[in-house]
């Protein structure tokens, strides 16, 4: 598995110090992409009612229409750019700069447990530090209802490095919208109000094979890929 | 493309140099640009949180546009807005919701229709 270290990352997310967090600039360039997970999911709640779903991507209109004109609650919270306030960061006692877990899931993912049908997670885990990515599955697994269901997407090896960051949009049953994330050189306010300057996109953390995917989800109790031809592996865990 | 909801003359408003903790309640629309820390009731009419505004409140309203920064539960009887400069954290409640691109929500929404409709 190929990482990014947390410092690197960083460096390029930001420009000076102080409590920030940098907030998306949503890129003009929309693609559209058929997603196999998503259709098996919409089969599953064609006939529900009164869904919780959980979208952790950033704050989707198509996305909260979508849900809410289906009569079911949609709760939205984009774990990404909570993950790059800087108030998270400390070092350890090497002096190396790590994310502090902890008081990131006392401040993001609080929810009963066995709360929510339906989990969007899309690329988070991909993008999300390292240092993130085991405890915000474990929150995720135990908000999650028995039977719900988790939607992520995974890159393929072959995707490289500098793949970009999307946001997704859900346009129809088995449709989604891809929106680039850029993260532009100009002052912005993000979620804490802060005006500040980023200076990169986010990127690539890692790339995952079917194992480690295996591995990230085991405490689940059922999980299924679907393997895309864009280089993206989606998966489908149910707790 | 949405420019910045003015407010319109004689509307009740809160400058944003104004700081108030408390329960704020009235009977016609506020425009607020201001800090509120508490709660607002203005049941049967409309609030509009401004670009400076700075809110931590529970808001119950006929209707709500954010176009600043809130902190705080929402219930409005009949609509929503939140603009492209809106930050909102915390759960709305209302009949009908339009969020613009470039507005942050982390919280829940739920629709819910009016009784008899």
């Amino acid at each position: 598995m190929q990482t990014a270290s947390v410092s690197q990352t960083f460096m390029k997310l930001f420009r000076g110090s102080g409590s920030e967090t940098t907030s998306p600039q949503q890129g003009s360039q929309k693609l559209t992409r058929r997603s196999s997970g998503l259709g098996e999911l919409s089969r599953q709640w064609e006939s529900a009612e009164n869904l919780c779903v959980l979208d952790l991507g950033s704050t989707s209109p198509a996305n909260i229409r979508y849900f809410t004109g289906r009569g079911h609650r949609i709760y939205s919270e984009d774990l990404l750019t909570a993950s790059t306030d800087s108030g998270l960061l400390s070092k350890d006692e090497n002096g190396v700069v790590t994310l502090d877990s902890r008081k990131f899931l006392a401040d993001n993912l609080v929810y009963p447990a066995a709360h929510f049908d339906v989990v969007l997670c899309w690329n988070l885990p991909d993008y999300l530090d390292e240092g993130l990515v085991k405890p915000v599955v474990g929150r995720l697994w135990s908000v999650l209802k028995p039977g719900g269901v988790l939607l992520a997407f995974f890159h393929t090896r072959d995707a490289g490095p500098d793949s970009p960051c999307y946001r997704f949009h859900i346009t129809d049953v088995d449709t989604l919208e891809m929106q680039h994330i850029v993260l532009r050189r100009e002052a912005r306010r993000g979620p804490t109000g802060a005006v500040h300057t980023a200076v990169d996109g986010f990127q690539l953390q890692r790339v995952f094979n079917n194992r480690h995917i295996e591995n990230l989800f085991r405490d689940f109790a059922s999980i299924k890929f679907f393997l895309a031809r864009d280089n993206v592996r989606e998966v489908l865990v149910v707790r | 493309m949405s420019t910045a909801a003015a407010p319109a003359p004689g509307l009740a408003q809160i400058g944003k140099s104004v700081v108030i903790k408390g329960e704020l309640s009235g009977s016609e629309d506020l425009y607020l640009d201001g800090q509120v820390e508490g709660s607002i009731a203005l049941k049967g009419n409309s609030l509009t949180v401004g670009p400076n505004g700075k809110v931590k409140a529970s808001i119950e309203a006929k209707g709500v546009v954010v176009q600043g920064k809130l902190e705080g539960n929402v219930q409005a009887s009949e609509r929503v807005e939140l603009r492209k400069s809106a930050v909102v954290t915390g759960d709305i409640s209302t009949q009908r919701i339009s969020i613009e691109e470039g507005a942050y929500l982390k919280g829940k929404v739920d629709i819910h229709k009016a009784e008899g409709k």
